[in-house]
């Protein structure tokens, strides 16, 4: 991997949030969200992000687009850092990043007709633009999307899931970015409709040349969508691999679990499966567990796991996983 | 085979919601069957009626707008659509014979009241017990879905608790009650897949244990494979097919189940293929044609799918799998 092609490089990201304070308000107690995360995307590849709810995949997802400022670490957008720079600094990258949402309904205004939530994308640079050229971006919007062209006039709550996440996405395709941060897109969507959107994502980019951060919690769609996948747990990144091993050589034991918990649909692979369920539920980040996170809910702990946070070592192959037992 | 009895059986129900686009036939001649000790799934897109289905049994339609127009529901020999909805038989039946777990068990617990007291609440109800048994009843209840430390939880708040242990009380309160069959309408959707599968390995413990029957609606077509009997597949207010999870999980018929099997994303794909997907988008409940409702869709329909009426559920092969397409009716007869 050259250094050029990395379009978004993070280093030791940590956000936390202040949970107790003091009298004087001063925090004593922090809920570790995200706690020292590092990760590179190149261009024009697909970097998926699973994990439970908790995990903190949307903290860090939120803190690539500045919506949150980053405790400690290094955001390095085509090789700038972009994690201290000041708003106003920020305002040329903030067309280049994008984000897309998991409720389209919750992200649109109910009262604005879809022409006019991406005609205000499209105007949103500022810069003055013959109305023509505006209404043909607008038409040319649309179509990348596969939305009809009479869907203009009409509003949010006339349309249907699949439709308003048509929507988010051409509004984040106005400004023309190289990023697009997409936080549970598919989640809220019926199987035959995420399929649709799933393959518009990957039609986009063969299209666009976009780059997707893609935010998940659902295994097999990350590993369809992904060419890299990171499994975060209580803000830490415990392995990281190409897509394509995530099912044939899964280490960590975590992801062995999340692996064998999500259902299959083959009634024969189901039938012969062994499955690990996981006792007890994701600790709180607020008491975060001594050593590994994952040590309360490890059949493999040993006395180590309990003591030191294990390092995300490669094992060959651009394969991490932090554990100590590989 | 040996006839096992029918613990619940639905013929023939219809309801539909009287709105002002139109009369909405949210279930539209609708038949199942539960056996005993059965583990039934319900699968089908939102909007299919699946929900409403269940909740017409449990006559909690709302009404108006909506209306049972129509059907039989037989538990242990008595039609109990036949009851008045505020009946004292229809209350005996909910919670006694039949219980519900909701999606969103935060919903479906009073955020206001101890989980402790809303346990005995419904212990008391159907069975008469004092104060003091019905809240040891309640203690084992919890210990008994797997709830750590049940006495100190008796005394917790709903939002105490996190989403898997709230779903465990809805299903302790089941077990309280002694139901025959438990309705779980979709109840992992809110849950994480490590939580979901325990919640799953739950109910089938339960099923074990309490000789209890399950119908699970969902429309996560993975979790009906892992832990279902039999399969009814839905699409906009009908069953289109239906047979023991094994026929309809490796010889699926209908061409939206087909479609269905095939969108889901697979762990264990080879390479990074486009999905199948099914064009389109589920049909308006309120014009719905006379026609098979997935014609404008399918990839197979010709033009007597589009004008002929809707196709009936014929058996395929065996005994037990049933699907409700004309192309592969034509196909069978020729």
């Amino acid at each position: 991997m050259s250094e050029q092609n990395i379009l978004l490089k993070v280093e030791n990201l940590k956000m936390h949030f202040p949970a107790e304070s003091t009298w004087f308000g001063k925090p004593t107690k922090f809920v570790k969200a995200v706690d020292g995360i590092d990760f590179q995307i190149e261009s024009g590849k697909t970097f998926g992000l699973v994990g439970e709810s908790g995990c903190g995949k949307t903290t860090a997802g939120k803190c690539v687009l500045r919506i949150y400022e980053p405790t400690e670490g290094n955001i390095y957008y085509q090789g700038t850092d972009i994690s201290k720079i000041t708003q106003s600094q920020l305002k040329p990258y903030r067309r280049s990043i994008q984000l897309i949402f998991q409720d389209p309904y919750g992200s649109l205004d109910p009262r604005q007709s879809v022409g006019s939530i991406v005609r205000e994308a499209v105007l949103a640079d500022g810069k003055k633009k013959a109305e023509a050229d505006v209404k043909a971006r607008i038409e040319e919007l649309l179509t990348l999307v596969e939305l009809d062209l009479s869907m203009a006039g009409r509003y949010p709550h006339e349309m249907s899931g699949g439709q308003r996440q048509r929507l988010g996405i051409a509004r984040a395709l106005a400004c023309e970015p190289k990023l697009i941060v997409c936080d549970e897109p598919v989640s809220a969507l019926d199987v035959s409709i995420q399929a649709q959107i799933i393959n518009l994502f990957e039609s986009l980019q063969e299209k666009l040349g976009l780059t997707y951060l893609f935010i998940a919690h659902d295994l097999a769609v990350v590993r369809h969508i992904a060419d890299t996948i990171a499994v975060m747990y209580l803000g830490h990144i415990v392995e990281m691999m190409d897509a394509g091993e995530l099912y044939a050589n899964p280490c960590h034991p975590y992801t062995k679990a999340l692996l064998s918990a999500v259902p299959v649909t083959d009634y024969y692979t189901e039938q012969k499966r062994s499955r690990i369920v996981l006792e007890g539920e994701v600790p709180s980040p607020i008491h975060a567990p001594s050593g590994c996170p994952f040590h309360p809910r490890c059949r493999h702990a040993a006395d180590l796991c309990k003591t030191q946070m294990p390092p995300l070592v490669d094992q060959g192959g651009g394969h991490f996983v932090a554990c100590h037992n590989y | 085979m040996a006839e096992k009895k029918h613990l619940l059986e639905v013929n023939h129900l219809k309801t539909s919601f009287f709105t002002d686009s139109g009369e909405v036939k949210a279930v539209n001649d609708v038949s199942y069957y539960v056996d005993e000790q059965e583990i039934v799934a319900v699968v089908g897109e939102s909007g299919c009626g699946k929900s409403v289905t269940q909740m017409s049994v449990m006559q909690l339609i709302q009404s108006p707008p909506g209306k049972i127009l129509g059907g039989e529901a037989i538990l242990e020999g008595r039609d109990i659509l036949k009851f008045r909805p505020d009946s004292k038989e229809m209350r005996a039946v909910r919670g006694e014979k039949i219980s519900m777990i909701f999606q969103e068990p935060m919903t479906s617990l009073n955020p206001v009241i101890t989980v402790g007291k809303q346990l005995t609440e419904v212990i008391r109800t159907h069975k008469k017990v004092s104060k003091k048994d019905a809240w040891q009843m309640g203690i084992s209840a919890l210990a008994s879905v797997g709830i750590p430390e049940p006495e100190a939880r008796m005394k917790n708040y709903p939002f105490e608790m996190s989403g898997g242990m709230r779903q465990r009380v809805m299903i302790a309160v089941a077990v309280a009650c002694n139901s025959r069959l438990i309705v779980a309408d979709e109840p992992t959707t809110a849950l994480d897949v490590t939580t979901q599968a325990q919640v799953m390995e739950l109910l089938l413990d339960v099923v074990d244990k309490m000789k209890t029957s399950l119908i699970v609606v969902t429309h996560n077509l993975g979790l009906v494979t892992r832990y279902a009997d039999r399969i009814y597949v839905m699409y906009a207010g009908r069953i289109i097919e239906s047979g023991t999870t094994e026929e309809l999980m490796t010889k699926p018929c209908h061409p939206y189940t087909i479609g269905l099997l095939s969108a889901v994303p697979k762990l264990d794909a080879d390479e990074q293929t486009h999905l199948t997907t099914i064009e389109g988008a589920p049909p308006d409940l309120a014009n719905l044609p006379d026609a098979c409702a997935f014609a404008p869709r399918c990839p197979y329909a010709d033009e007597e799918c589009k004008n002929s009426p809707h196709p009936e559920l014929r058996l395929t092969d065996g005994h037990t799998h049933f699907s409700a397409c004309h192309r592969k009716i034509r196909r069978e007869e020729t």
